[in-house]
């Protein structure tokens, strides 16, 4: 099975990778972007078939290293 | 005092930390591969070095503070060992849960090298007893990520507890967004756990321990520790 694990840094973490893309996206002279916020994603295969199980050993990756939950949120898509 | 150096692959300020050990404590430190499930019996201080750590994938210290050899460090502060944490150190001290709070990328995202002034808020610790209270050391920086960043609460209790030890200042102990190098919350430099026995700071007052580096501020740190066990002793 194939996943996917996304993570974000949480609102009003200071961004200042995301800021600097979005400068370089404005002196690029791409309009309308009015803010960018950097995050990582994780494409993850699982073995098995068993979708909860898939979902409940992708939360520990994310709970365990993936994501650093003080700073960063994370979801996961189970995408089959 | 008897010290034991982490090694964690990509780390490369041990052997600075090594030398430093044996200068002032007269005792060469063990050195402690990261697979290792066990400290050497009878260690006083650990230190987790700076470096790079796996190369700084995923997140700073984010890997290494999940190596087996940290469940022994963590093993080591629960009993009231004293952990010194520097640089990539602090990293993986915070992601291995010993210290509150994250080090993000530098506000001006850049690698910040050069030399920087600390004011040490405190000296009734066993990091500290080598220096006074509000004196300034200058001691070096080498980090792309030093950004202190907890949320309002636990830097609040931070400063509420006398937490923080260092704070990065100019040369007269002002603490001002001028000296204060990588953007970090409240210019800290340096903060201890709750229960005092372990210390996380980006500087290396490694670097600064004989002569011939150009300055010796770093010596209080080391001297102080090695006081704190001859007196314990």
């Amino acid at each position: 099975m194939k996943a996917r694990v996304t993570v974000t840094l949480k609102s009003g973490i200071l961004d200042p990778q995301g800021k600097a893309i979005e400068g370089a996206l404005k002196s690029l002279g791409v309009g309308g972007v009015a803010s960018v916020r950097q995050g990582k994603v994780f494409d993850v295969e699982i073995e098995g078939a068993d979708r909860a199980g898939a979902e409940a050993a992708l939360k520990n990756a994310a709970e365990k290293l993936l994501a650093n939950t003080m700073i960063e949120n994370y979801r996961i898509e189970v995408t089959g | 005092m008897k010290s034991a150096v982490v090694v964690f692959p990509g780390i490369n300020r041990e052997r600075d930390m090594a030398r430093a050990l044996k200068l002032m404590s007269g005792r060469e430190p063990a050195m402690v591969w990261h697979a290792d499930h066990e400290l050497p019996a009878g260690t006083d201080v650990v230190v987790i070095p700076g470096g790079f750590s796996y190369g700084d994938y995923l997140r700073c210290g984010a890997i290494a503070a999940r190596a087996p050899i940290m469940d022994a460090v963590r093993r080591f502060a629960q009993n009231g060992g004293l952990v010194l944490a520097i640089c990539n150190g602090f990293q993986i001290a915070c992601e291995a849960g010993l210290l509150p709070g994250v080090l993000m990328r530098n506000a001006q995202l850049r690698f910040i090298c050069r030399d920087v002034y600390l004011r040490v808020e405190r000296s009734d610790t066993p990091f500290t007893r080598g220096y006074n209270a509000g004196q300034v050391i200058r001691v070096p920086i080498a980090h792309g990520e030093g950004n202190y960043i907890a949320d309002g609460e636990t830097v609040a209790r931070l400063e509420g507890e006398g937490r923080v030890l260092f704070r990065y200042s100019s040369p007269d102990g002002i603490v001002d967004p001028n000296w204060n190098h990588n953007g970090a919350m409240n210019a800290i430099a340096g903060i201890i756990n709750e229960r005092g026995n372990v210390l996380g700071m980006m500087p290396h007052p490694e670097n600064h321990v004989e002569a011939v580096m150009g300055r010796t501020d770093g010596r209080g740190l080391f001297a102080g520790l090695v006081d704190h066990f001859k007196l314990a002793a």
